[in-house]
């Protein structure tokens, strides 16, 4: 039975359907799988070995009831730390949200739960989501299960490696800057970050609110499409959320790029761009052409400020997101020696102990960007430019289908290498963010190996609400390079 | 400080709770008076990861609210956080509205003693509230109830069109009454579901432009808005009479000492960081629905009153003290439905009843009675069983107790003496007992009479008919019986 853990979330399910394979037996696998691994790659934050038991045996109980239409029955799925579960640790791998467990589920959690699928528990990530490491995590980082030497990527790192390593069939991730899709890309399996009000963001704990979405981080890109399918739609408790219709992405998956206008914005192919990267991407565009689809040089002028913009925004946002973790309600609260501790006190204290160096470098940047006098130099100009990065991306669309670029600069880099630059490593999501600020859909998904093994990945960036057309792009390629079937040696 | 008059400017800030089923941006009940943290849910305890969602019973009576203050409703409007820590709010930050409210441009018209005047409203918004802290009296700890954090709130600025704590005062009094009329909210300064900051400003009479602003919080009526004006106004015409000068400043109002107390100064003002809140969109708010809101909207005071004067055919003065008061107007309307003689239900408002509720300092709502009980008494006036002055005794029995005049007049034996013998036996008495004014009548001095009459009306403890009194000792006095 190890070799379940082996298998997609598709595999899995038809097999389930061939064989009615056990909740308990998939979740047996699962933690002799975690047991193996994990001790090496450090993916979850919190693996509660006899809770995943306790569920695969209720949702056994429950199949002979009603296991049928339910899309995700048994199938395994790692949340990452961000998201709310009802009565379950949610700590954003943050010292301040120490034993904090939700009253209530996030609307992608309790989708999950109505789909009947197998919760494993919590991934790790950046503390907060900042980051591209998974170096800021309270917990420690993520390792890379490709080269343990290496970051995962972030934020999502955790959900990334722990798909990578086979510990799980389907996680998801939350992507405000690329988190869903740089270290999908860096551990070689496939992430999506839907349109911006695809998927409900309520109980996502917010970093960026009005740029982050959550997604799906999967082995191939037809379990992507499943995992679409159960967590986008409107969702009353989210404004932003879209009352737009939800297409079966499965379905779409067909159907090829024949004839299909894929551009190539010439700001992605100069910036510092890994010669070997470089490679594996006109590979891929080759591979495209094999199947009829038709490139063209196309032109986003302000994407050199789409990282500025980004910092400042999504700063200016968090400072106001994180103000809540004041000690007051829930998670750490520092306590004096002598118990005797004003308001003011307990409040500066339990910040200044349990929030990381990253968090308080980003809520002292969007402070300050906020601040009268600088409101109109930093937010407003940062909100202004915003907009005309979204209008490159429509004009752009006028003239292609779909835009094709690499996910990330270099393939992973090292423990350590980059988390004292914090420049260098802003820079590491230069070609995710756009798409977030535009608040179009992006996928990443494998397209080759660098010289030392390291997975590399290329994004398509299609118009709101086009995850069909991503999907179906980034199948067709699948299908053809097969980098899917590609394993890390653990 | 005789020499220089100083002009003075005021503008008021007006925190209103509305009354919604449930709260702004969550479906708790939005209820005052439950046990402390009942009504809260993730959303309204600013929860990680929860979102708010506009309440859109909410935003209808928002926009009732401003259209009767005759406020321009965008047609685009956006939600901004205004950030600051304190522990009654839960998120560290506030929805509220800065740079696209809901409304602008909108006035108030108040009667003063030169005539009408004009009050512009800069304009009208929506925030959420704030919980509720109470603190322990030793100083140790202090506790936090949420039950209002994410209460619905209309923030009503005025301009600074306001010239002396009366019209302040007046400005209040007229904005309560078209906010009863509404039915928007509870007006109740002293639950808090009204709340008044005043700025105010000194400058030299006959120049131009503004003073230096000072804001006066923690006032918690109307009349300790006019004791903080009044003493603020004298407090910086002196400042600058004896050369001071007054820099912009926020002050207390100390219910107790009567005075302000310096609060913070402008250099310690919070930077609230407004930005638009990205957990709301921009809303679109239809004309149409506008157009059906305004089409709802009552009657308001000044219209009511002019309906008051022309088919009641009552003074002006009387009909706009009838409508000042939503609950009284109401009152009013269904008393005439049962009872035909506007003037004479009028009469009995205005005079005793209002006397009644001055004199306790009650707001017409807190009545006991209802029209029906008036019109009751009125009826047994007409039909003679009580006189005037009987009435006005019973009636303030009526407000106490709530009772019918009927039940207190069976109560009380209290029925007009109309029997005409009875009467005529205690005319005979009190001829017997007043021989020099029944003299001085017969020789001439007709208004004896009243003397008689009055003499009467103690013998029979007030419960002779009056008339039929005058009759009986006419009758004796001029030989007719």
């Amino acid at each position: 039975m190890n070799n379940i853990c082996g298998l997609s979330a598709y595999q899995l399910k038809e097999l389930i359907g061939k064989n009615n394979i056990k909740a308990v037996d998939i979740a047996s696998s699962i933690v002799r799988r975690h047991d193996e691994v994990d001790g090496r790659i450090s993916g979850f934050v919190n693996f509660d070995k006899d809770a995943v038991i306790d569920r695969a045996l209720c949702l056994d109980n429950l199949a002979d009831m009603h296991d049928r239409g339910l899309a995700l029955f048994k199938v395994p799925v790692v949340l990452k730390d961000n998201i709310c579960v009802n009565g379950e640790l949610t700590t954003c791998a943050s010292g301040i949200l120490q034993g904090f467990r939700p009253p209530y589920d996030a609307t992608v959690a309790a989708r999950l739960k109505s789909a009947g699928a197998l919760l494993l528990g919590k991934s790790n990530m950046d503390e907060f989501a900042f980051g591209s490491s998974c170096e800021t995590s309270y917990y420690g980082p993520t390792k890379n299960p490709y080269d343990l030497q290496r970051i995962p990527g972030g934020s999502s790192g955790g959900s990334a490696a722990l798909v990578a390593s086979d510990q799980t069939m389907l996680a998801l991730g939350s992507d405000t800057g690329g988190s869903i899709r740089q270290p999908a890309a860096l551990c070689g399996v496939v992430g999506l970050k839907p349109t911006y009000g695809r998927v409900s963001r309520y109980g996502l704990i917010a970093f960026g609110s009005s740029l982050d979405q959550p997604g799906p981080i999967t082995k191939d890109v037809r379990d992507c499409a499943i995992l679409l399918n159960v967590i986008a739609g409107h969702d009353k408790l989210d404004s932003t959320s879209a009352d737009v219709p939800v297409p079966d992405y499965v379905q779409s998956l067909s159907g090829g790029v024949k004839g299909m206008r894929i551009g190539l914005p010439k700001e992605y192919f100069t910036q510092g761009l890994d010669s070997g990267i470089k490679v594996k991407i006109d590979a891929a565009i080759s591979v495209y052409k094999s199947l009829g689809a038709i490139f063209k040089q196309i032109s986003l002028p302000h994407t050199e400020y789409a990282v500025s913009v980004y910092y400042i925004i999504g700063c200016s946002e968090a400072s106001s997101n994180l103000a809540r973790f004041d000690g007051m309600q829930y998670g750490y609260r520092y306590q004096s020696p002598d118990g005797r501790c004003g308001l003011i006190e307990m409040c500066m204290r339990t910040r200044g102990k349990a929030l990381g160096l990253e968090a308080k470098r980003r809520i002292i940047l969007g402070t300050y960007s906020l601040s009268s006098g600088y409101y109109d130099a930093y937010y407003l100009k940062a909100c202004k430019v915003r907009a005309l990065i979204k209008s490159d991306f429509d004009k752009a669309f006028n003239e292609c289908d779909m835009i094709l670029t690499p996910t990330t600069p270099t393939p992973a880099f090292k423990i350590g290498e980059k988390i004292k630059d914090p420049l260098s490593m802003y820079l590491s999501d230069i070609f995710t963010i756009p798409s977030n600020l535009a608040g179009i859909p992006a996928i990443s998904l494998p397209c080759g190996y660098s010289e030392n093994g390291l997975p590399i990945g290329m994004q398509l960036m299609a118009g709101h609400f086009e995850e069909e057309k991503l999907l179906r792009a980034a199948y067709s390629y699948e299908q053809n390079a097969s980098w899917n079937k590609v394993k890390p040696v653990l | 400080m005789d020499d220089i008059k100083y002009a003075t400017t005021i503008g008021l800030e007006i925190h209103l709770q509305i009354s919604t089923r449930t709260k702004a941006f969550c479906s708790c009940e939005n209820s005052f008076g439950r046990e402390p943290n009942t009504s809260v849910c993730p959303v309204c305890l600013g929860m990680p990861g929860s979102l708010p969602v506009l309440n859109k019973e909410y935003l209808q009576r928002a926009i009732k609210t401003a259209l009767a203050l005759n406020c321009q409703i965008v047609g685009r409007m956006k939600f901004d956080r205004k950030n600051y820590f304190y522990p009654d709010l839960p998120k560290n930050y506030q929805i509220s509205q800065y740079a696209m409210p809901l409304s602008r441009g909108g006035f108030l018209e108040i009667m003063t003693p030169a005539g009408i005047k004009r009050v512009g409203i800069t304009r009208v918004h929506m925030e959420e509230d704030a919980g509720k802290l109470i603190h322990d009296e030793g100083g140790c700890f202090s506790l936090i109830d949420l039950n209002r954090a994410g209460a619905p709130l209309l923030e009503i600025v005025s301009e600074p069109d306001i010239f002396s704590p009366d019209e302040a005062h007046l400005y209040l009094r007229t904005l309560k009454s078209v906010l009863e009329y509404l039915d928007v909210s509870d007006c109740n300064m002293e639950q808090g579901s009204l709340r008044c900051d005043a700025n105010i400003s000194l400058m030299p009479a006959g120049k131009k432009g503004l003073g230096a602003k000072v804001e006066l919080k923690n006032m918690n009526s109307f009349r300790a808005i006019r004791q903080a004006l009044e003493y603020e106004q004298e407090r910086q015409a002196r400042v600058l009479s004896s050369g001071g000068v007054i820099i912009q400043q926020t002050r207390l109002w100390n219910e107790k000492k009567k005075i302000t107390e310096l609060m913070r100064t402008k250099e310690e003002a919070h930077d609230y960081r407004y930005f638009p809140d990205p957990d709301l969109n921009d809303f679109i708010i239809e004309q149409s629905m506008v157009r059906a809101i305004e089409g709802l909207l009552p009657e308001m005071p000044q219209v009511k009153m002019n309906r008051f004067i022309k088919e009641y055919s009552l003074s002006e003065y009387d009909a706009r003290v009838l409508t000042a008061d939503k609950h009284m107007a109401d009152f009013m309307e269904q008393s005439v439905k049962l009872y035909p003689k506007p003037k004479v239900v009028a009469n009995w408002l205005i005079g005793s009843i209002q006397a009644y509720l001055n004199e306790r300092n009650m707001e017409f709502s807190q009545l006991h009675i209802g029209p029906g009980r008036l019109v009751e008494m009125i009826r047994l006036i007409d039909s003679g069983a009580l006189s005037n002055n009987m009435a006005k005794d019973i009636l303030q029995v009526m407000l106490l107790s709530g009772k019918s005049a009927g039940d207190i007049v069976k109560e009380k034996d209290l029925f007009q003496i109309t029997d005409k013998s009875a009467i005529a036996a205690l005319a005979v008495d009190v001829l017997q007992s007043n021989p020099k004014v029944k003299d001085d009548y017969l020789s001439g001095k007709k208004n004896a009479l009243g003397f008689l009459v009055g003499q009467l009306m103690k013998k029979s403890q007030g419960k002779a008919n009056p008339v039929a009194a005058g009759q009986a000792l006419k009758a004796l006095l001029e030989g007719k019986s």
